[in-house]
């Protein structure tokens, strides 16, 4: 393969994965506190209509992605009210947002803008502009060797900077402060978190809150960067897949973003291997691709590639026992 | 005289899901005006479009069916301990096994034979599909819940793959299989009905309601008539305490998550062998999740999975009635109401259930005023 194909598959492995990237990371700091979010996908689809619809109405982009933030943190308050307040079903609330996000977005949609589901298409002003504008002068300018990655790493828009650049920070958020440890505790052993006088509720409340801005940038992506505008059902199983790829990265944020970006790269490769003949395994079937990452997740939970071990706390609603 | 706050049964078990479905009509009320249209038409036209005609009636009991058995799939596995969400892929795999036999034997064979290896082959496909995360969840701890999401997903490539690689007729554009020989051919209930010399219009409907019917009497049977059910509730209520009585929990994951799998993949017979008489891509289209709707505002109990299937059938066929009558009004508004079901009878069940008890305990208090004590 040439430097431009290779360039442009490690670009659009990128811009695969940006939504996946924020999605796990949503995803790691939930579950990381003990509680399951199986909501990410309605979440994304939500803020994702949010974000269109006010781009659309208002024309700003800074209100849009305001509104996609505020849709996003209300979804999770609304998980947390129900799930550690008041000790519902984590893994139920988690389908009902995402089931009732999946009609509310299309009814929505059909009657502010009457064209089947969908918002109106943005015009590039009020959408994310890709940074590293890739010019011709700068793709010569790179030393021969260096073009396939130039190609695919400048020029995306702000938000797949924004996600990887979010994967440290939410590692050392939840690795290296005071917050992050208590987090984490809250996760395992929410009872020892409770006798040093820490609010475990405050705790998840407050790793919720961060999920929900987390899902409404992934929901402002899709919107704002990927696609021209909100179509119905966007989101197509990406936020089962980003709870895959947290599942597979062992709920670290690091490994979530290997992870992701494995599987946006088998997302990116699916279309162009289709027909084409492996060495191994002769034509692989797209469906076999498009299969492959839940696959791998099942193995992994199954155990056979390495433990992956869920926060000991997780799923378990935790209440003051005096 | 109060039992602390436990809710007597009869509010339990009726009230309170009642109180639930109030709860989400309410909140889908709010959304049909948010949208300009006014609620008390949209429900009297939902309930026209449902029961209002012979044909509504049946197109909703036929959407009950499929209704009924992906209910009583997640009310089983509910019942074993487990969230059974892999309903989606199950039913998907029901219906391939039902084509696969169909597309085998209805050339030659006749209907009475192919029909029981169809039945027997659609349960036969779903039992198969759970087996593997049951097994996953028995041998290895694998949680049931992602392991169901992520075959869901595999289901749905497979589907891909089978009917664009295997089963698509050379030279035709669409995405199904070619049609089933007569052989499978699943007596709509308006055949029955003229035989019977009654007059019927066509639809959908099919002799799987009867199936549908008869599984809901066979799992109340099942799960609170016998031994092997009482075990399978004894782990789900109480798992260690089960373990000690010598019940041994594997075989009941096994159990719970195999017999779930095989009511989802009935779903086959009623969509692909009743209805469509081919393979598609796309006839379970959400059944699975409509079936945890239905279970979890039926309590889990096939009585009432067969009152919420009938429920479902109604907002399901009464929307598509409106959808034609009330332009911008579309069927997403029956799912989003489904949404808030799962939310307000699942999520949120036990939000209402304090209030309520207040409630009633202050009416029973001044019901019958007790004495005062000296």
């Amino acid at each position: 393969m040439d430097d431009v194909a290779v360039g442009t598959l490690i670009a659009s492995t990128l811009r695969v994965s940006t939504p996946l990237i924020l999605c796990a990371l949503a995803g790691c700091l939930s579950e990381r506190s003990g509680v399951i979010d199986l909501g990410l996908e309605g979440k994304m689809l939500l803020t994702a209509f949010a974000a269109g619809a006010a781009a659309a109405v208002f024309g700003s982009l800074p209100l849009a992605m305001a509104l996609a933030l505020l849709v996003g943190v209300a979804l999770s308050m609304l998980h947390g009210y129900a799930c550690v307040s008041h000790r519902g079903d984590q893994v139920v609330m988690g389908m009902a947002i995402t089931m009732t996000a999946a009609g509310l977005t299309v009814v929505l949609g059909i009657a502010w803008f009457h064209q089947g589901g969908q918002t109106p298409a943005l015009s590039d002003a009020v959408r994310l502009a890709p940074w590293f504008a890739l010019a011709p002068d700068v793709l010569a300018a790179t030393p021969t060797g260096l073009e396939a990655l130039a190609i695919g790493l400048l020029g995306h828009n702000g938000m797949v900077y924004t996600a990887l650049a979010l994967v440290p920070l939410v590692w050392w958020l939840l690795a290296r402060t005071r917050f992050g440890l208590r987090l984490r505790a809250a996760g395992e052993n929410p009872a020892m978190v409770d006798a040093a006088g820490v609010s475990v509720h405050a705790l998840r409340y407050a790793a919720l809150a961060l999920n929900g801005a987390l899902c409404a940038l992934a929901g402002c992506y899709l919107v704002l960067a990927q696609n021209p505008s909100f179509i119905p059902h966007m989101t197509a199983g990406r936020g089962y897949m980003a709870l895959a790829a947290m599942i597979f990265g062992k709920w670290q944020p690091v490994g979530a973003l290997f992870a992701c970006l494995l599987f946006g790269f088998l997302d990116a490769v699916a279309i162009r291997l289709q027909g084409a003949p492996l060495p191994l395994v002769g034509a692989v079937p797209v469906q076999a691709i498009q299969a492959l990452p839940y696959v791998m997740t099942v193995v992994l939970l199954a155990g056979f590639i390495g433990r992956a071990r869920a926060p000991k706390a997780l799923g378990v609603p935790y209440a003051k026992t005096h | 005289m109060t039992s602390g706050d436990a809710l007597p049964r009869w509010l339990d078990l009726v009230v309170l899901p009642l109180v639930n479905l109030a709860l989400a009509l309410l909140v889908c009320g709010i959304v049909v005006l948010v949208v300009g249209l006014d609620p008390w038409q949209v429900l009297a036209s939902l309930a026209k479009g449902a029961f209002g005609s012979r044909i509504g009636i049946s197109y909703t009991l036929y959407y009950a069916t499929t209704f009924v058995f992906t209910g009583l799939a997640v009310a089983v596995a509910f019942h074993g301990g487990l969230f059974n969400i892999g309903g989606e892929g199950q039913a998907m795999l029901g219906g391939i096994g039902t084509a696969l036999v169909a597309l085998a034997l209805a050339d030659r064979w006749p209907v009475w034979a192919v029909l029981p290896l169809m039945t027997i082959a659609a349960a036969a496909f779903g039992m198969a599909w759970a087996a593997i995360p049951a097994a996953l969840q028995a041998w290895r701890g694998s949680h049931v819940v992602i392991t169901t999401i992520m075959f869901n997903f595999i289901a749905s490539a497979l589907l891909s793959w089978l009917l664009i690689h295997v089963l698509k007729e050379p030279g035709n554009m669409t995405v199904e299989s070619r049609s089933f020989g007569p052989g499978a051919h699943v007596p709509g209930v308006h055949e029955l009905l003229a035989v019977l010399g009654i007059e019927w219009p066509r639809s959908p409907l099919n002799l799987s309601v009867a199936l549908a019917a008869l599984s809901a009497v066979l799992v109340y049977l099942l799960v609170w008539r016998t031994r092997p059910g009482y075990t399978l509730r004894a782990v789900g209520f109480a798992p260690e305490a089960a373990r000690y009585a010598g019940i041994r929990p594997r075989a009941q994951v096994m159990f719970s998550m195999l017999l779930s799998g095989a009511l989802a993949g009935f779903v086959g017979i009623n969509e692909v062998a009743g209805v469509q008489g081919r393979l598609l891509l796309d006839y379970v289209v959400g059944a699975g999740f409509a079936g945890i709707a239905v279970s979890l505002i039926g309590r889990n109990h096939p009585m009432g999975i067969v009152l919420a299937a009938l429920l479902f059938g109604a907002l399901y066929q009464g929307g598509a009635e409106l959808a034609f009558e009330i332009p911008g009004f579309s069927r997403d508004m029956v799912f989003t109401l489904q949404g808030l079901i799962v939310l307000f009878s699942g999520a949120m069940a036990q939000v209402a259930a304090p209030t309520l008890a207040r409630a009633w305990f202050a009416i029973e208090r001044r019901m019958a005023p007790r004495p005062v004590h000296g």
